[in-house]
């Protein structure tokens, strides 16, 4: 089902809690709606299901006005944070109960749906158990299968793996994506990890304060955000976004480095600018031979196992990169940072993105 | 800052246990040092919360002593035994200021004001609370009631340790770097004995020294994140820690290595020599970090399947099939890797067996 | 959670409505229109417009019922609000079923109705067959006649309104108590707080929700008391007891001055309006500060 969202506004008391959203999910994709928390997602999710009516602005789907149309009469699946199920019915009864509902159904026809959605989850042997018996993934997975079991045209997803520990939340994506690869159901699934945008794939909208900042393939979104906010959001670790000024000798950073402009900045024209580097893109190897250098002194380095994320800093900004393997660094240690200035996002004052580094769309597909 | 130290410590939730299934904490010995930084990793239901609890004195353990510095202070109650602890959500005292929610454990114990003030004043700076003094706790956002938490803990300075039960699992995930930032800084300052429980692995080896993996109510591997990192003892590490997790593949002892699905992989005749003197399932394991991809055939490499491949942004994860079993790899972002067949290489130097999921030495 | 809005549900509260206007819009349409009348019988009635509003403001029985009343609503606060939470605060938190038990017998009172309370506390403060009365009398030498004497009517009313109401503050005191997570007493017993500490930094200001809703509850209906104190004490000795509905029964039904009465009632329903008023912005506070 194609979802259509058009200037859609949502004022609450007085206050505004979205500003014009427009939105066009086409039928069957995955969408990630991401953004930190208060941002608005919750909402977005509520006036999608019908559970709130929009202060301005039209919901379509699939060419019907459904702006006024309350939850029950669209056919809508949800699934929340906090593993909602039915507190006294089985696991069957629990995935069951939704189909119960439409009466074309013969009680032969339930059960093999729900089955076939119970194996679908791994939870075919927890049938007969109470949700309160079962492990908190578990309880998720019979929230999940209550909503997939619908078969609705669209399903929405409030941040579900939120609760569990990072493994099982590891598995379910995994699982998940397995899941709505098949169908045509519509998904929109909000989160706040830029990674777990990333690992699902599809298109990913991003969501500030209220606004839709930018909406498209989830990787186009990373690799060419419209805004230094975008970048900022979809970025984990942060982006290091530092003050810069163009100008007839080149490139000037804020941190009194100097180097001449990158290809794909030379058109712009001279004025203050701000840059971005993802942590990545910085090393203390000057790869690609002609990486500008920034000397730093060492404040933090963390190890996450297989990379070090190197907190330095220079002058007042403190800059992180992601180096392979595990480095040890002393507090205070002197180092050297190297940056390819062919890889910097440019952003104008405003926040717009007016240069960035080149990036095709990745093609899987053997040449 | 304590040496603490747990002997023969066992813990079970029901009055009169009867099965090992009863117990959340299984017998065993666990030791602390002073001013070292710990992380109790483990899934939901591992025991690492009772284990904390049982530090702090929140649970009183079915068996077992707990000694700080040596003196059994098994029988002393949590506010004898001189430690803090953060929860995971912020615990805050909502009618008072910043202030008197920093000063509160001080006043309690009867510290004169001067002290009070000048201890109050240097945790506020190191946590950068000093604007918000004056304000009411309630009004703040999260991360800063969180840091509040963490404050009243660290003003005390004869604490002996201090406990964190998942502390971030309320923060933004943009916030998190932050926090993360203070703690280990706090541990710089302070030199305290920390201990921290989480489920995350990403929190637990970029803020420890060293990492207790637990499951099930035992500790499974105590380590530095690298070795936990590099050389898993058990299977279950090597799971749980890397995301991806370690890639293990049932295999078979041959000639000269091992045979996973037909495929035969090289290993060190030493170590296949000490294999076959053991009996059990064997597993080979390595991690997708460690492992050789190359698109065009290669000497000595095995034949596979590419059949998917995860753009993550600043790297790759690529599934691929060797015979029936699935072996991910982990490639840089400007790796390219198409799906189709490809090549991979286990480096003998990270590859390692485990026998019923042990790790062979 | 936002409220859906839905015009239909109007109708839903149209039957209320209607009953609602037949059973006290009517009847207290009916009210003022005494109030602004002195009725000598069904034939003879004559318009007097305010005066009789005036003459209730100024009246120096009304004065001295509306004084007792405030003491009283004051001391039944003063009693039932600290009583209510202490029982609450003994009271052990974990469920099961001995728990369960004591919350039965801690509401009992509240289920018994009104005119049987005051009947039950006739019989018990009797100095001849009551338990209580005769133990007083006999056993401790105090001589105890609650109907002459005035101080001894007011604690027996006193006493049956704080055993009878008390359990109300302490049910809700408890659901605000069982409200708390375990995490703050934890952090309290890590701090080295002492049991009045937790008393006054934790469990009260957690508390403030159902402990605004306790108070105004009792204030609003300790205002409104009758029938307990009436079967009790008759409003006596003399005017002792008499507080502001029994004043007003006494002028409408005992005196036949409808008139007077009503103009009494209508101030009397006004007060209660504004309390009820209080209260509902209290209330609607409350219920925004307890969202997180």
């Amino acid at each position: 089902m194609r979802l259509t969202l058009q200037n859609v506004g949502k004022v609450v008391n007085g206050k505004t809690h979205l500003y014009g959203i427009d939105l066009e999910l086409e039928s069957g994709s995955f969408n990630v709606l991401l953004g930190p928390t208060q941002a608005g997602k919750t909402s977005v999710l509520r006036l999608m299901a019908g559970l709130d009516r929009p202060s301005s602005g039209k919901i379509l789907e699939d060419d019907n006005d459904v702006t006024t149309v309350g939850v029950r009469k669209r056919n809508v699946a949800m699934v929340y944070q906090e593993f909602v199920n039915y507190p006294s019915f089985t696991i069957y009864k629990n995935i069951a109960a939704p189909l119960r509902r439409t009466k074309h159904l013969s009680k032969a026809e339930i059960d093999v749906k729900v089955r076939v959605t119970a194996e679908m989850l791994h939870i075919e042997r927890l049938l007969e158990r109470l949700p309160a018996e079962l492990s908190g993934g578990q309880q998720q997975r019979v929230a999940l299968a209550r909503a997939l079991v619908k078969d609705a045209p669209l399903l929405l997803l409030d941040e579900p793996l939120v609760n569990l520990d990072y493994k099982l939340r590891e598995e379910l994506r995994s699982e998940m994506r397995q899941i709505f690869s098949y169908g045509t159901t519509t998904v929109v699934y909000a989160a706040t990890e830029p990674s777990e945008a990333l690992m699902f794939g599809g298109k990913t909208g991003i969501l500030d304060a209220g606004r839709l900042l930018q909406y498209g393939p989830g990787l186009e979104v990373y690799h060419r955000p419209v805004t230094a906010r975008v970048s900022e959001i979809f970025s984990d670790p942060p982006i290091n976004l530092i003050g810069a000024s163009i100008g007839p000798q080149g490139c000037r950073l804020s941190l009194n480095v100097v180097f001449p402009l990158a290809d794909h900045m030379r058109s712009l024209s001279p004025g203050d600018y701000r840059v971005g580097i993802r942590a990545n893109q910085i090393g203390v190897v000057n790869r690609s031979g002609n990486g500008i250098v920034i000397h730093a002194t060492v404040e933090l380095a963390e190890f996450n196992g297989s990379e070090t994320y190197l907190h330095a800093r220079h002058g007042d900004f403190t800059m992180i990169a992601l180096l392979n393997g595990v480095r040890e660094y002393a507090l205070g240690e002197a180092v050297s940072l190297y940056f390819d200035p062919s890889r910097l996002f440019v952003f104008d004052v405003a926040g717009e993105l007016v240069a960035g580094p080149e990036w095709k769309p990745y093609n899987t597909k053997a040449a | 800052m304590a040496h603490v130290e747990l002997k023969g410590i066992a813990h079970s939730y029901q009055s009169s246990p009867a099965s090992p299934e009863d117990y959340a904490l299984h017998t065993s010995d666990l030791v602390w040092e002073d001013g070292g930084a710990y992380a109790l990793l483990g899934p939901s239901g591992s025991g690492k919360t009772t284990l904390l609890n049982i530090i702090s004195g929140l649970v009183h353990p079915s068996e077992g002593k707990i000694l700080f510095d040596g003196r059994d202070i098994t029988g002393l109650s949590t506010s004898q035994r001189n430690i803090a602890q953060v929860f995971q959500f912020p615990v805050i005292y909502d009618t008072m200021t910043v202030f008197d929610n920093l000063a509160f454990p001080l006043r309690n114990r009867g510290v004169p004001e001067s002290k009070v003030r000048e201890r109050v004043m240097q945790v506020a700076e190191l946590l950068e609370l000093t604007d918000n003094l004056k304000r009411r706790a309630s009004g703040l956002a999260v991360d800063a009631k969180q840091k509040i938490s963490l404050g009243r803990g660290l003003v005390r300075n004869d604490v002996a340790a201090l406990l964190f039960d998942e502390p971030l699992t309320v923060i933004d995930p943009h916030v998190k770097w932050k926090l993360r930032l203070k703690l280990k800084q706090i541990r710089q300052e302070f030199k305290s004995t920390l201990i921290y429980v989480t489920h995350d692995q990403a929190e637990a080896l970029t803020f420890a020294d060293q990492v207790m993996v637990l499951r099930e109510g035992r500790v499974v591997q105590t380590g530095s994140p690298t070795d936990l990192f590099e050389r898993p003892a058990h299977t279950f590490v090597g799971h749980f820690i890397g995301s991806p997790g370690m890639n293990l593949l049932p295999c078979v002892i041959d000639t000269a290595g091992v045979r996973v699905d037909g495929h035969s992989i090289p290993l060190d005749p030493a170590y296949i020599a000490r294999a076959r003197s053991v009996d059990g399932e064997l597993e080979l394991g390595i991690r997708p970090e460690f492992v050789r991809y190359e698109p065009q055939m290669m000497a000595d490499y095995l034949p596979v399947e590419v059949t998917e491949v995860e753009d993550l942004g600043n790297y790759r994860i690529v599934t691929t099939r060797l015979g029936k079993q699935l072996v991910k790899v982990k490639v840089g972002e400007n790796v390219s890797v198409a799906t189709g067949p490809g090549w991979l290489s286990f480096p003998p130097e990270w590859t390692y067996l485990y026998i019923d999921g042990d790790v062979l030495r | 959670m936002q409220k859906t809005f839905d015009n239909r549900a109007w109708f839903l509260v149209l039957p209320v409505v209607l009953l609602v206007a037949f059973n006290a819009l009517i009847p207290l349409m009916t009210v003022v229109n005494y109030s602004v009348q002195d009725i000598f019988d069904s034939t003879h009635r004559l318009f007097v417009g305010t005066d009789w509003f005036k003459e209730m403001l100024r009246s120096p029985r009304l004065h001295n019922a509306l004084w007792r009343q405030l003491i009283f609503s004051g001391l039944v606060l003063l009693i039932e609000i600290p009583l209510g939470v202490l029982i609450a605060l003994m009271m052990s938190k974990k469920s099961g079923w001995k728990t369960s038990l004591t919350l039965v017998l801690v509401a009992l009172p509240l289920l018994i109705p009104w005119n049987v309370i005051g009947t039950i506390w006739v019989v018990f403060l009797r100095p001849d067959i009551g338990l209580l009365g005769h133990f007083i009398d006999s056993v401790l030498g105090i001589s105890f006649d609650y109907p002459t004497v005035p101080i001894e009517a007011w604690i027996s009313v006193m006493l049956m309104e704080v055993w009878h109401w008390t359990p109300l503050v302490v049910l809700l005191a408890y659901a605000g108590l069982c409200a708390i997570p375990d995490a703050y007493y934890q952090a309290a017993r890590i701090d080295g707080a002492s049991g009045w500490a937790v008393f006054r930094y934790i469990q009260l200001p957690k508390m403030r929700g159902v402990l605004t809703i306790a108070i105004l509850l009792r204030f609003m209906d300790s205002f409104l008391i009758y029938t307990e104190p009436f079967v009790l004490t008759g409003g006596g000795p003399g005017d002792s007891t008499t507080f502001l509905s029994i004043y007003l029964v006494k002028i409408a039904l005992g005196e036949f001055d409808v008139g007077r009465a009503g103009a009494f009632s209508i101030i009397y329903f006004l007060i209660v309006l504004a309390f009820s008023y209080v209260f509902y912005q209290a209330l609607q506070r409350v219920g925004t500060g307890e969202g997180k």
